[in-house]
């Protein structure tokens, strides 16, 4: 009998030709909690994947009790004993809670109907070692999200596992909700149950882990028992890299406040946001995912407006409620979400690029095509797009050429202000590189630039000034000099008390 | 070493990539499939090909065309009218009334007067779909009840009847001052006008946006709601006009006129090609739709197919129309790489 009950070794994992795992090892002992650390990209969610059979590795051996397995999907590893309980939560709303729990796997009669009284009784008995109390006839949609989890954890213990993932689970609960998850989380670990836990907030893992494994761009750094760590040594191991110069920001003396926001808000998602962002500077806008940023970002461009506070164009404040509205006024964003947001797919080059900007190429709602087609080809020379003509779809296209044509789309619209999120995610290092050159001399050229990103390095290598976000706040604000991968760390993961922001 | 790409070509469409789009065309199936069937009917039914026959296969699709490509344009935005027939009904009772009563009054007012009561209609199901939020499918299921009852409620039950109506407006729908019925000439300027609506104009590239897209539209500063209210409401005019000849053409307004005609507009615009799932549809492909549909209903009853059996054959016929075309589609797909 091994010491493991699971062990990964050497597990290596390309999509596409992009490395996400690179010999990355993990060894999970039963009844322990096994924190997973890392930064965005680091590698933790495909980590996941591997282990419950979602992606297969490339190279790499699983063992499980200390012999080889292989799992080709998550059925298999749902009968090994692993599930993985994740952000977003998989409860059927309309159905009630012990119907969840054995979703799949109710107990039925010797005549093949559902044996409901079982089912109840079973579901009792499970939710009682769980020492957890829920009402089992009460709808999964009227639960708090603190109970659906509950349920999930359940359903998981419904099947037996003795492997728990649990990717970030208290994300959105309140402290009392915490109380009662960690209670339960050692409640299980005690009864034999190994749990790898996912969470950004590192004080949690001092509280609840027993050991850390930190990952960095898809490689394993280390494991450490928690009581040798402390949270300055995890922070260094998360980030570790040394900053290469590939990111070429050139120093512009910024010029006069083109875009000011103050106490800008929108119930449920952020709260109390201020920033002055001025011609020829990038701001660089730094936190997790989920932290708020995007729907900072969506606000100003009036997809979905804030609820309170002001934003000022040029010293006018405006009231933007439409994106139509946000174009016209100069700004332009280039969205998170290409597939969905930033481009339609079906569309040729030429008409996504024009999407903004038809009114330009139309006589009385009239196309001229012939301009059109002028317009479109410049913008996309000059963003060089790879493509076979202009006529292509904009599905058959590659992620950084794709990008590409937003981006072209967008300066189309001859913008003043540039909202960017997360310019340069899922695309090649050559395109980032360009994309980087690019917004450096668009910079120059007058142009404010807003970025929102995820990759620290881009953060700090692009940015004149840093503003950090964590839950829906602004935590952190910093000048270029100031700025380190540690501050802001720190920043985008401390937990908030009100009143912190400067 | 990098190898250096090409930068890209900015020309107007080569030659080969027309010829490629003409056979890619999603209307290729369809107009094989019709070849076929003209061909087999006229071995089976001489009459099949005579003059007369196809001015009366034109005369019976020109209607099912205006109201199609009505529906058209909103199965573009991801959406489904399902009142066309009732507007039909309702539209075409209240013309008739006016017309009954006013004799004198020219023809070309009454056909206005059809398209604004259709896009009072219509504006309505836009604005429960816009302002509302309610699914289309929903909305103009509810409005499919309402109009109906409308016409009840404004007919009393009664009829209108062929000598009740002026002879200049009878007229309006079978006169051939240009050769061909005034209805067909009717259908096909419509046709040219969606054509290139959808074609040429800044808004018919949002219409294909919206449907292809909505979000990505929206961040491109596209007003999706416009969009979708002007669908509903230009698919309410073609249902006003269409109203006007249905009433012209079989000279009499009853309380079921155009009951069940919504079903025969999707179907002319499903197997034209039109994506129920939005963004994907050409006016020309509607047109073969409805030309499909009408050569089937033509040639059922010219080959004595019973009349218990004609809609299932139809049915079945409208069923292997739309599995040709995608088979044809994916042969060419696999033969071009």
């Amino acid at each position: 009998m091994s010491e493991y009950i699971l062990e990964l070794k050497n597990i290596s994992k390309s999509f596409s030709g992009v490395e996400v795992l690179h010999q990355v090892s993990l060894a999970l002992r039963p009844g322990e909690v096994h924190a997973l650390l890392g930064e965005n990209g680091a590698g933790k969610s495909t980590l996941v994947k591997v282990i419950t059979g979602v992606h297969q590795p490339d190279s790499g051996d699983i063992f499980l009790d200390g012999n080889q397995v292989h799992f080709n999907d998550t059925w298999e590893t749902r009968q090994a004993g692993i599930t993985a309980i994740y952000q977003e939560l998989s409860l059927f709303p309309d159905l009630d809670v012990a119907e969840n729990i054995f979703v799949g796997s109710q107990p039925v009669t010797a005549g093949g109907r559902i044996d409901w009284r079982k089912l109840y009784k079973k579901a009792e008995e499970l939710l009682n070692s769980l020492g957890v109390h829920l009402d089992l006839k009460q709808k999964a949609r009227s639960l708090s999200i603190a109970q659906q989890q509950m349920v999930e954890i359940a359903r998981a213990f419904s099947l037996n596992a003795r492997i728990l993932i649990m990717d970030e689970p208290t994300s959105s609960l309140t402290l009392n909700e915490v109380a009662d998850l960690f209670r339960l989380v050692r409640r299980l670990r005690d009864g034999g149950t190994a749990i790898i836990f996912i969470s950004h907030r590192l004080e949690e893992l001092f509280e609840i882990a027993d050991r850390v494994t930190v990952l960095r761009d898809g490689a394993y750094v280390d494991t450490r028992p928690i009581k040798d760590v402390t949270r300055d040594s995890l922070i260094r191991m998360m980030v570790g890299r040394t900053i290469t110069n590939l990111f070429p920001k050139q120093d512009v003396k910024p010029g006069e406040v083109m875009l000011q926001v103050e106490n800008l808000s929108r119930v449920g998602s952020f709260k109390d946001i201020s920033f002055e962002l001025h011609k020829g500077e990038i701001l660089g806008m730094a936190g997790l995912v989920g932290a708020g940023r995007t729907n900072v970002a969506r606000a100003i461009f009036g997809v979905e407006p804030a609820t309170s506070g002001r934003i000022l164009l040029n010293g006018r404040e405006v009231a933007i409620t439409s994106p139509q509205q946000a174009i016209e006024l100069g700004l332009a964003y280039v969205p998170e979400d290409r597939q969905l947001h930033g481009l339609i797919p079906a569309m040729n080059i030429t008409s996504n690029i024009s999407l903004p900007t038809l009114w330009e190429f139309s006589k009385r709602g009239w196309m001229n095509f012939k301009m059109e087609r002028k317009a479109s080809y410049e913008a996309a020379k000059t963003m060089e797009v790879k493509a076979n003509n202009i006529w292509q779809r904009a599905r058959e296209l590659s992620g950084g050429n794709q990008q590409k044509v937003v981006l072209a789309k967008w300066l189309a619209t001859n913008p003043r202000i540039l909202i960017l999120d997360e310019p340069t995610r899922g695309i090649d290092v050559g395109t980032k590189a360009a994309v980087h050159a690019l917004m450096s001399k668009l910079a120059a050229d007058g142009l404010a630039i807003l970025m929102i990103s995820s990759e620290l390095p881009e953060v700090l290598g692009m940015s004149d000034r840093i503003i950090v976000m964590h839950e829906g706040q602004m935590t952190g604000h910093f000048t270029r000099a100031e700025a380190t991968q540690e501050k802001i760390i720190e920043a985008a993961t401390q937990t908030v008390t009100t009143g912190s922001v400067s | 070493m990098t190898v250096q790409n090409p930068p890209i070509k900015n020309s107007t469409r080569s030659f080969s990539d027309l010829l490629w789009t003409l056979v890619r065309f999603r209307e290729a199936g369809i107009s094989i499939f019709i070849l076929i069937l003209v061909v087999l009917v006229s071995l089976r039914a001489p009459a099949f090909l005579t003059v007369d026959n196809i001015k009366d296969i034109l005369l019976n699709i020109s209607i099912l065309t205006i109201v199609a490509l009505g529906q058209t344009m909103v199965i573009i935005t991801h959406g489904i009218d399902l009142s066309v027939g009732s507007m039909i009904g309702l539209v075409g009772m209240m013309v008739a009334f006016v017309v009954k009563q006013n004799p004198e009054m020219p023809v070309v007012l009454t056909v206005m007067l059809g398209m604004a009561l259709g896009a009072v209609l219509g504006s309505f199901n836009g604005l429960i779909i816009t302002y509302g939020k309610v699914p289309p499918i929903i909305a103009t299921l509810g409005t499919l009840s309402i109009y109906r009852g409308l016409v009840f409620f404004y007919s009393q039950g009664t009829w209108i009847n062929s000598f009740e109506l002026p002879a200049a407006f009878k007229q309006l729908s079978k006169g051939t001052p240009l050769g061909l019925p005034n209805m067909v000439i009717i259908a096909l300027i419509v046709a040219g006008l969606v054509y290139y609506f959808l074609n040429y104009t800044r808004t018919g590239r949002a219409i294909y946006a919206v449907g292809s897209n909505p979000d990505a539209a929206q961040y491109s500063g596209i007003r999706k709601q416009r969009i979708i209210f002007l669908v509903y409401l230009l698919s309410g005019v073609l249902a006003g006009l269409a109203a006007v000849l249905w009433v012209s053409r079989f000279e009499s307004a009853q309380t079921n006129t155009g009951l069940g005609f919504e079903l025969q507009t999707v179907a002319a615009s499903v197997v034209g090609g039109v994506s129920i799932s939005g963004g994907v549809g050409t006016v020309p492909g509607v047109m073969l739709g409805a030309l499909l549909l009408g050569i089937i209903q033509n040639a059922l009853t010219l080959i004595r197919i019973s009349p218990f059996w004609q809609l299932a054959a139809q049915g079945l016929l409208i069923l292997i129309a739309v599995i040709s075309d995608k088979w044809i589609l994916s042969r060419v797909e696999r033969a071009k790489q």
